[in-house]
């Protein structure tokens, strides 16, 4: 055995170890990662999944064309002011014979939901025939409710219905005249004031919305900038400290660019507080530079040769942009604006300072409603005193996910079925 | 130069004398040998389709040419020789002006083809580059169909008006370039996928398919193996009848095998031009000789 191979044995066994730890040390941060990833699911999910639910009970209704103070269906203005909460009442009444007394009808009256009205209203609506007939109904509770039923035995000891209200409940649901359903009202309505019709369906819609006017504007325009800037602009002093200034942009804060939007979008050209459109533009501002940033990574990472093959062929600076660093570059340049978009989708602080954070009811039906978004949604429900809404901001957290991962996933669906190999 | 010599030197410890000996020998032949003030041999030809005057070639500061001055005859195969960092390869990408993407190269000189100045600034370089065409050093096909790669010149150029014009260019194209055989039954799957002679060969289909008059190859063969080198060595034969050539190749038995004249540069100096056949026997100049014999390179 030479002295070399000697010495060489010797170290073997040190660099061996020394890859090992850094195996171990690679695996153990997965590991944090991952865990950390777990217990936020885990905590999320845990707290967000019983607002998927809500629960209804049965109550027969009798559609008395007097206590309705209701004579023809058809009259869209007289069935607007129905007193449905009147015939509601008199069911409930007529379900608990023996409750008397003025604030106990009122405890008894509140274990309905407001929104069960409306319901009632959209029914004599579908079917004027209704009318002085009696049905026997699923009504949607209120929220306290909904919370004791969904709480275990422990929990409902911390309720906030009163004594009699809980005997009431406990009774209904003996007797299997209450049923847990898929809560629609969370994907078919805006905010409200009433956890059980509070819905994420105008913060999804506000959020598309933005994401529209972001995509739009930025895409085209951080595309632009970085093919000028990497393939036409003189390599000077001038480009350089472009360079260094929209790196220096990546890392603003995001709420200055809320301020920024406040003051020039909304304050200088006068459009309007708590839009779509205007988030968008803020959005915009904040995303542009990681898309610059990956789109020259892109551009960067075609290799010369192709240009130059091009090139010798008598392509002008043009064709060779348009016809091949474009077409090689644009998996890596979408990548970039998809990060960027997801960045976006999450952000709260600059939509706050332009009035995005307002509490808007009606659906938006384009960029230039007023609208949420789902950050600031779940901002504002997490902020709410009632109990209900924690678990609503837990579900809208998880919507919220949900969009997230599925952007990232078509990041990286798009990267690998647009990569081509040369 | 001193630091170029001393990387070169064996650093392990053996010591080879008759390598040393070579190797002392090389750089007295460098330190001392003199350059001639003209190129020896003959490097102008009468009636060239290439005429090149005291071509200087600056990278900022930096000179890489040093008053070249050669002709390149019409239908001629013209090979550069030279040891590395010698600027042939410089000096071949002035003829396209493929020098003008990099910013800091400056190209000083008379560089006529056929009576028009390159460096015009009215010459517009798309339409040079349409008369001179180039293949590189590395095959380097668009990630596109084997036809769309030979097409693309042509339809840039809007050579043909027809799509059966198109075919009958991309057809001739791959033919003269020896790979219609190889590919006619695959015209729409990848260029990438080809092997690296077929690619090369492809490169080579794709530049003449513009029809140039010149064909500037830059070490066409260094990334290939010997069989698809002696593929596009035959190939270059072939293409001299219609093609002007020059060929730079660290090859001296390539440069032996596929040109007529042939140019031996040094250190951006233009030291010897003259038959291919005269370099490679009778070199006039001792640098040539002492390349071409093997003695440093």
């Amino acid at each position: 055995m030479s002295e070399t191979t000697e010495k060489v044995r010797k170290t073997l066994a040190r660099r061996y170890r020394a890859e090992k730890r850094f195996k171990a040390f690679g695996i153990g941060s997965i590991g944090i990662g991952l865990m950390a990833l777990v217990l936020l699911f885990t905590d999320i999910i845990g707290k967000g999944y019983s607002a998927f639910f809500e629960y209804e009970i049965q109550l027969p209704i009798t559609f008395d064309a007097e206590v309705l103070d209701v004579s023809d269906p058809r009259d869209e203005d007289e069935l607007n002011y129905g007193n449905y909460q009147g015939v509601i009442r008199d069911a409930l009444a007529e379900r608990f014979p023996s409750v008397e007394g003025r604030q106990d009808t009122r405890a008894l009256n509140q274990l309905v939901s407001t929104g069960a009205g409306y319901a009632l209203r959209d029914m004599l609506r579908e079917d004027p025939s209704l009318l002085g007939k009696t049905r026997t109904l699923w009504l949607l509770t209120d929220d306290d409710v909904d919370l004791f039923l969904k709480a275990s035995e422990k929990q409902r000891e911390d309720s906030r219905l009163n004594a009699k209200q809980q005997q009431w409940v406990a009774e209904l649901e003996a007797s299997g005249e209450t049923r847990m359903v898929f809560n629609q009202s969370l994907f078919s309505y805006g905010d409200s004031r009433e956890p059980e019709q509070a819905g994420i369906l105008g913060a999804i819609l506000g959020s598309l919305f933005t994401m529209i006017v972001t995509l739009v504007l930025s895409f085209p325009v951080g595309v632009a900038a970085a093919i000028y800037l990497e393939e036409f602009a003189p390599k000077n002093k001038f480009t350089d400290f472009i360079e260094v200034n929209i790196n220096n942009l990546a890392a603003v804060p995001s709420i200055i660019f809320g301020l920024l939007g406040l003051a020039v979008i909304i304050g200088l050209f006068g459009l309007p507080r708590s839009v779509p459109l205007v988030g968008g533009i803020v959005l915009t501002l904040m995303t542009l530079p990681t898309i610059i940033i990956s789109s020259r990574a892109a551009i960067k990472a075609v290799p010369p040769s192709i240009r130059q093959a091009a090139m010798g062929l008598g392509a002008s600076k043009m064709q060779v942009v348009l016809h091949h660093v474009l077409p090689l570059a644009l998996p890596g340049m979408l990548t970039g604006a998809i990060i960027g978009m997801a960045q976006a989708l999450g952000e709260t602080a600059p939509l706050l300072m332009i009035g995005m954070v307002a509490f808007i009811v009606d659906l938006p039906a384009g960029p230039l409603d007023a609208a949420t978004v789902l950050p600031v949604q779940i901002y504002l429900w997490a902020d709410s005193p009632e109990q209900s809404f924690e678990a609503l901001a837990s579900a809208a957290i998880m919507v919220l996910l949900a969009f997230l991962i599925t952007m990232n996933t078509l990041a990286v669906v798009l990267r690998k079925r647009l990569e081509r190999r040369w | 130069m001193e630091t170029a010599q001393q990387l070169d030197k064996p650093s392990l410890g053996n010591n080879d004398a008759a390598k040393d000996k070579a190797i002392n020998e090389r750089d007295a032949m460098t330190q001392d040998t003199p350059y001639p003030d003209q190129t020896v041999g003959k490097p102008f030809v009468d009636n060239p389709k290439m005429r090149l005057r005291d071509v200087e070639v600056f990278y900022a500061d930096n000179q890489a040419i040093h008053g070249v001055s050669l002709d390149i005859g019409k239908n001629e195969v013209v090979s550069l020789i030279g040891p590395s960092g010698c600027g042939k390869s410089t000096f071949l990408r002035c003829l396209n002006r493929m020098n003008d993407t990099i910013d800091i190269c400056r190209v000083k000189g008379d560089l006529h083809l056929e009576g028009q100045d390159l460096y015009d600034p009215k010459l517009d370089v798309v339409e040079l580059r349409a008369r001179v065409g180039m293949v590189f050093q590395k095959p380097n096909p668009f990630p596109k169909s084997i036809y769309d790669n030979v097409a693309y010149g042509p339809r840039i150029h809007g050579l043909a008006n027809k799509k059966y014009d198109l075919d009958e260019i991309v057809e001739n194209s791959l033919r003269k370039a020896g790979l219609w055989d190889e590919v006619k039954d695959r015209l729409h799957a990848s260029g990438t996928g080809l092997s690296g002679g077929q690619q090369q060969r492809l490169c080579i289909a794709r530049t003449i398919a513009v029809s140039p008059e010149v064909v500037l190859m830059d070490e066409p063969c260094s990334a290939l193996d010997p069989i698809a080198t002696a593929k596009i060595e035959e190939l270059i034969s072939e293409l001299s009848e219609s093609y002007t050539i020059a060929i730079v190749t660290h090859s001296m038995q390539q440069a032996a095998r596929v040109s007529h004249r042939t140019a031996y540069f040094h250190l951006g100096r233009l030291v010897e031009m003259n038959d291919t056949e005269t370099v490679f026997t009778k070199p006039e100049h001792d640098l040539t000789e002492a390349y071409i014999t093997g003695r440093f390179g």
